[in-house]
This record gives structure tokens, C-alpha cells and sequence, in this order.
């Protein structure tokens, strides 16, 4: 149920932004694989013997040899007719697999040319290193794009909740890498992130889908250095208990050093930065403003934690996601009820 | 201001630090005029708690006066006096309105470390590791109080500081421990440590309706503050608890078990050789003796009531017995604010008076021999109290 609706999410948010969308490296090697079969299996119909032969095979196979020449042609074609050839990658992985079983058969048959099986042996496990690498890289989203997902519950109504991530001038108020977010106007956005040595990244992007109190959707526009998209749903929780937030992001880097430097910026823990922000999201509904540490006044992570004292003033300019920058307006009827709770023990 | 720093493994030192400041808008300032010294402050100090930083200010038991408010804060104002509770808890996310403010979702901004460690994070509390949250403890000349609007309880100055400062942790902390036992009329509770929680769990335990209450521990003076509080004691060094226990309960033993000791338990012998040996070797975390016996000694479907503070991972834990004998295991930090104000008001009427705990009084420049004193029980020390404004002579051990 659950994987269905973050299905039904990512469609929504993927439509230019495609994860899946292999490398050109991959492809590549994908297309060289490609021929490599056809090469192979072509060999292997036309010259049983010949390949029997080089192999250290016994003769009498030249029927399964055969065989084993129509499976290397289809998973060629296959490969040649997909615009993201991961099946017949796959399906190379597994040829390659029975390809070792037979040497493996062939080795115990007592006439069998062991120093030719052993060659044979070492050239197909040399391919299927290579099918392996390839196919994985086609599989995974990840060799591109950067993907991260997270969620939490809000001890909000999803009508509050959607309407302040709605307004986008909010989410740098708890999304630490986000300097500004511009409203254009007709759905349409100006990001600003901080980068690494002070150095910012912009780009503009529009809301793709909409709908109030449950999704929002949006990507970055054609020709962006930071070409991303990012979708959060908002979930009643049963009984009343607030509601549960949903985020999925995206950041495929296209642009050369730029690229690469968000890359890195978003790359190391991408979903220990979303949840790091979305903690952040709740802290600003909940109780009005990101609560701080003197331990985290400049991150959370390992690297960044100062001693648990009280910074001195020049440390604190400083400092990032102080309240100062993430407090919502009080007093107005935002603002949570407050104080202390009732006793209600057992005294 | 001055402050108490952790610096490694029984290594602190008071340090000038700056001034805190007002950071949140639900923050207060408090000048400290008294602070303790935890039992569990130990095991940040003896260094089984991971996540300490050289610089940490340690300290979580604080009270004085207001100085500061934040924009926000609308219950306290300047000069008020306030015993400040050790969770930090914003009071409006769930756990805080269901009053299970060690478990606040919003007051640790180093959850995902906790999780790491735990699955999900605990509350936010001052001066206890980053895991915590990495905010500043409270032995120190001020304190900064985050979500000042839900946690720090006014005092009347017709009581002492040494009344109402273990309204911060000790007092609620050992009356949770009793609490959780469901103890009815004619209930035998068994108390393993007869430290300052253990002294509070038995107090509490008579003023919840226990019928007997059988302390557990091995430091003379500990077992005789534990008599003068109504318990008959046991001392393990000197009897085997279990058949003492049976011995004192016709065979069927305690209604409910308290574990006032945590992941730090002595006991005699090799049992306690093997577990220290693994702790050492990073094998286990928690020392887990005074649990195991805990629940090996209590009657079938009793509770076993786990109050003492453990922080990882233990060895040999008695699944077996607690499933089959269909026992209740209760644990947590204490939800301190949910128990502030009705224990002020047992202090106010008189049925406790917590300063009978105290055994030293020292300067705040002398924290770092208060942690020595403490931690190998020399000098019959049971509690000390640091004040930043000291003004006794020597090196301050007044008792």
C-alpha cells in the first residue's frame, strides 16, 4: 500500500527529471556487450566445433553449443532493442552463470582439456565481471541521480501543514541548504542553495502537480544547471494524530563542475539531510521555530557538533537555522497552547 | 562564567566558557544557586556513554532564579525562583501531550545519533552527551532553559534549595521507579541500589502503599539510610540475595522489583568478573547484574520496574523467566515535569523532606573531587551539592 502511493508520488514529480535514466558510460558498455553476444553466439551456431575446440569441450557438445549460440543472439537483440538495455544485461549475467556451470561439468569428464576449460573459464568470468558492473548500473537510479526520501509526523492538520510547505518562502526556514526560494508567480519558483565555499546554485522551477491538503509537485525548468524535482504528500494519521509527510527529492547534476559540486553537496547522506530537515519542518510547526543546541548551532553532523557550552556572540553570527531566521509570527492563532501540563499522576 | 567540563575519562575541569545567551523564544536564563552531582553523571564521567565531547559542560540536577526570558516565555519572569527538570520537552508534539516528556520529538537535535543507537530518539537533556542533544549541563554559574514555558516549576522561599533541587530529577526519577510497580496494599517491593534514586524509590514506595520494602546494596552507610527510610535491607556482599529474598517472602518473592542501579552493577564474585571483563571488551555495554537478579527474584506475574539508566546493549538477559513467569517489565527516563508540581506539594505538606539525602556541600570550583568522592564512596558520600557561590572554607567538603 504504502510503495503504491510513493509510486503514484514519484510519477507525479519524475516527469522530466527521470531517475532511471542510465549513464552514457553504462549504455555504452551495454552497447559493447551487445555486439560482444551477437559476435559470440554467431560463432558459437556457425563453428560448434571451433568453439568446443578453443574451450577444451568435448566435441559431442556441439548441439548445446548451439543452443547456448541463440540464448548469446537473443540477449544481444534484447539489449539493442530497449532504450535502457538492463534486461538483456541481465539476462547476459544469467548466461554467464549456466556458461560456468557447463566448463564446470565439462572439467570433471575425465577426457576434458583441463588448461582450455581453465582459459575459457577465466575469459567468461572476465565477461561476467564486466555484465555485472554494467547491469547494476543500469539498475540502480543512483549513478545519475540523487535520490532521497523521507517522512515524518506533524502534530498538525494536513490543511495547516500543506499550507505553510505551500508557501515555498518557508522551507529555508528548516531546509539548511536552501537560502531563498522566490515566488514568480503562476506556480512558478526561484531557488537559491547554499553551496560548498560560499558559493551559491539558482535555478527556477515549476509546480507540476498540486493539489490541496494532499500533494504538491515540482521540477526545475528546461536548462537548469541542478536539473531536480521534489513531491510531498500529506496523510491524515488515523485517530487524529496529526498528519504524516511524505518527501521524495531528486537531483540529477548535469552541468559539469557545477553538477558535481551539488553532487557532493547532496550526495554524501541524502536522507540523513532530508530527515535532518524534515525534523527541522516539525520543530517549526510544532512548537514555532527550529529548536537549537549549543552542540548544533552549526549542524548536526558528526563534523560539525561543537562542545555542549554556550557559544561566545562572534560564534553565534556565525551559526546557521538560528531562530532568529526560522521563528514563525506569535501570537497569532498559528501559535501552539502552550504550558505546562496538568499533573495527572498518581498523587 | 565558570563551569564544569568533561574532558575524557575521569578527566573534568571548572573553565571560565561564555556567558549563555537567549537562543530560542521559549528560552529562560538561570542564575544557578544549587546543582548535584547524578549517579549517572558517573557514567558519562567513567566513560560508557558515547558521544561525549572534549568542552561538555556535565550537569543535569540545577534550580536558582530567572534572569532572562525569551519572547515567548509568559508563565516566568525575572527573578523568579525555579527548579529546573533534566528532560527538555516543548509540551506539543504527542509524547509531550500524553505528559511523556522524555520522549519529546522535538527538543533533540541530535535524534538521528539516538537512533542510530536506540531505533527512535529520546528527549533532549542538559549536559548528557550529544546523543542527547549536546545541550549545556547545569553545573555551571547559569544555564540556558530551553522551553522555560513548560518545564522549570516556581518554588517558595519558605523551603530550602536542598528541598526542592531533586524536584530536577532524583525525587520524580525514584518516584517513577515505584510507581511503575502498581504497587497495591500489601505489596513487598524489593529495591536493588540504595543510591540517592534508590533512597527515593523507597519512600516513595511506602508513600504509594507498600507494605515492606526490601532495599538491596552493600555500602553500610547506604543500607542505613535505607533502614532510616522504613526498609529492612539486605546486603549482597555479605548474603545471597535470592535466598534472602525468599527467605523474607515464604518462597514466592517481591510483589514488584525496582532496578535503582543500571548499567554500572556490582556484584560479587565471577558473575560480576564476566561482565565487567565484557564491558571491557566493548562486548556489552550495560554491566546487567542488578536487572538479571531483578528479575529472577520477583514473584510470578510481578513487575519489574527498570528506573536506573542503561545505555546499550547486555548479555545473558533472562528472557526465559520474565516470559514464562508472565512478568511486566516498566522502564523509562523519568517524564520529571508530570511529577514536579504534586511532589512540591508532598515537600509543602510535609510527608518528605528531601534534603535528609545530602551528605556534602561543596563549591562549584570543587566539582571535579566531588566526582572522585562520589564515585569511589569515600567519606560516606551519599549526595553532594555544588553552588556556584560557595562561600565555606578548606576545600568545601562540609557535611
Amino acid at each position: 500500500m504504502a510503495t503504491n502511493v510513493e509510486r503514484g508520488t514519484m510519477n507525479y514529480s519524475m516527469e522530466r527529471a527521470e531517475p532511471g535514466l542510465p549513464s552514457e558510460s553504462a549504455k555504452k558498455l551495454a552497447k559493447g556487450l551487445g555486439w560482444f553476444s551477437i559476435g559470440l553466439g554467431l560463432a558459437e551456431l556457425l563453428a560448434p566445433r571451433a568453439i568446443a575446440s578453443i574451450s577444451g569441450v568435448s566435441k559431442e557438445r556441439t548441439g548445446l553449443i548451439r543452443l547456448y549460440g541463440l540464448r548469446e543472439i537473443a540477449a544481444g537483440i534484447t539489449i539493442f532493442a530497449q532504450e535502457k538495455p538492463t534486461e538483456g544485461v541481465w539476462s547476459r549475467v544469467a548466461g554467464d552463470a549456466l556458461d560456468l556451470t557447463s566448463l564446470g561439468l565439462a572439467a570433471t569428464n575425465p577426457s576434458a582439456k583441463k588448461g582450455r576449460i581453465a582459459f575459457a573459464t577465466a575469459n567468461v568470468l572476465a565477461v561476467t565481471a564486466l555484465d555485472v558492473m554494467c547491469a547494476m548500473q543500469l539498475s540502480g537510479n543512483g549513478t545519475r541521480g540523487i535520490h532521497a526520501k523521507g517522512s515524518c509526523v506533524v502534530n498538525r492538520a494536513p490543511e495547516d501543514v500543506y499550507a505553510f510547505w505551500r508557501n515555498f518562502q518557508n522551507l529555508p526556514r528548516f531546509m539548511r541548504h536552501v537560502e531563498s526560494v522566490e515566488d514568480l508567480g503562476d506556480g512558478r519558483s526561484h531557488w537559491k542553495v547554499k553551496g560548498p565555499a560560499g558559493m551559491d546554485v539558482e535555478w527556477d522551477a515549476t509546480i507540476v502537480a498540486d493539489v490541496p491538503n494532499e500533494v504538491i509537485t515540482w521540477r526545475s525548468l528546461e536548462n537548469s544547471d541542478v536539473d531536480n524535482a521534489g513531491a510531498v504528500r500529506f496523510e491524515r494519521a488515523p485517530g487524529g494524530r496529526g498528519t504524516i509527510v511524505k518527501v521524495n527529492l531528486e537531483y540529477n547534476p548535469t552541468a559539469g563542475a557545477l553538477g558535481a559540486m551539488v553532487a557532493k553537496l547532496f550526495g554524501e547522506e541524502p536522507e540523513q539531510q532530508l530527515d535532518d530537515d524534515l525534523r527541522r519542518f516539525k520543530q517549526v510547526m510544532e512548537v514555532g521555530e527550529v529548536v537549537v543546541s549549543d552542540a548544533t548551532l552549526f549542524g548536526t553532523g558528526y563534523m560539525t557538533q561543537r562542545p555542549a557550552q554556550p557559544a561566545a556572540s562572534s560564534e553565534l553570527e556565525q551559526a546557521e537555522m538560528l531562530p532568529s531566521q526560522t521563528a514563525t509570527n506569535y501570537g497569532t492563532e498559528e501559535a501552539l497552547p502552550q504550558g505546562r501540563a496538568a499533573g495527572r499522576s498518581t498523587l | 562564567m565558570r563551569a564544569h567540563c568533561w574532558y575524557g575519562k575521569t578527566i573534568t575541569s571548572v573553565q571560565e566558557v561564555p556567558d549563555p545567551q537567549i537562543l530560542n523564544q521559549r528560552d529562560a536564563i538561570v542564575k544557578i544557586s544549587s546543582t548535584a552531582i547524578c549517579g549517572s553523571d558517573l557514567h558519562l564521567y567513567n566513560g560508557f556513554i558515547p558521544t561525549m565531547q572534549r568542552g561538555d559542560i556535565l550537569g543535569h540536577e540545577f534550580m536558582g532564579e530567572v534572569v532572562e526570558v525569551g519572547r515567548e516565555v509568559h508563565n516566568l519572569k525575572v527573578g523568579d525562583r525555579v527548579v529546573v527538570p533534566f528532560p527538555i520537552a516543548c509540551g506539543n508534539c504527542f509524547f509531550c501531550k500524553q505528559e511523556m516528556f522524555s520522549l519529546c520529538e522535538n527538543s533533540n537535535p541530535n535524534a538521528w545519533m539516538a537512533e542510530k543507537m536506540f531505533g527512535h530518539a529520546p528527549a533532549g537533556i542538559f549536559g548528557y552527551s550529544h546523543l542527547t542533544g549536546g545541550y549545556a549541563g547545569g553545573q555551571a554559574e547559569y544555564a540556558r532553559v530551553p522551553f522555560a514555558d513548560v518545564g522549570p516549576i516556581k518554588v517558595p522561599s519558605t523551603l530550602s534549595d536542598e528541598q526542592v533541587l531533586f524536584l530536577s530529577d532524583i525525587f520524580p526519577t525514584g518516584w517513577m521507579g515505584a510507581e511503575m510497580c502498581d504497587i497495591k496494599p500489601g505489596d513487598t517491593i524489593a529495591i536493588w541500589g540504595c543510591g540517592p534514586v534508590g533512597q527515593f524509590s523507597i519512600r516513595s514506595a511506602f508513600l504509594l502503599g507498600a507494605e515492606r520494602v526490601i532495599a538491596i546494596d552493600e555500602i553500610p552507610e547506604r543500607l542505613q539510610m535505607a533502614e532510616q527510610g522504613g526498609a529492612e535491607t539486605i546486603n549482597y556482599a555479605e548474603q545471597n540475595v535470592y535466598e534472602a529474598l525468599m527467605d523474607k517472602t515464604g518462597g514466592r518473592g517481591p510483589d514488584a522489583c525496582i532496578d535503582d542501579v543500571g548499567m554500572e552493577a556490582h556484584a560479587p564474585g565471577i558473575i560480576h568478573a564476566y561482565d565487567r571483563v565484557k564491558q571491557a571488551m566493548m562486548l556489552e555495554t550495560d554491566r546487567p547484574h542488578a536487572l538479571r537478579e531483578a528479575i529472577m527474584c520477583c514473584r510470578n506475574g510481578g513487575t519489574v520496574s527498570v528506573i536506573g539508566v542503561y545505555g546499550g546493549f547486555m548479555d545473558k538477559f533472562p528472557i526465559g523467566s520474565l516470559m514464562n513467569r508472565s512478568i511486566t517489565i516498566k522502564t523509562g527516563q523519568a517524564h520529571v515535569q508530570r511529577y514536579m508540581r504534586p511532589l512540591l506539594e508532598r515537600i509543602e505538606n510535609g510527608d518528605i523532606d528531601p534534603s535528609f539525602v545530602v551528605t556534602h556541600r561543596m563549591s562549584l570550583e570543587d566539582a571535579p573531587l566531588g566526582y572522585d568522592i562520589f564515585k569511589n564512596k569515600k567519606d560516606n558520600c551519599i549526595k553532594i551539592v555544588l553552588k556556584p557561590d560557595w562561600t565555606g572554607n578548606g576545600n568545601g567538603t562540609v557535611h
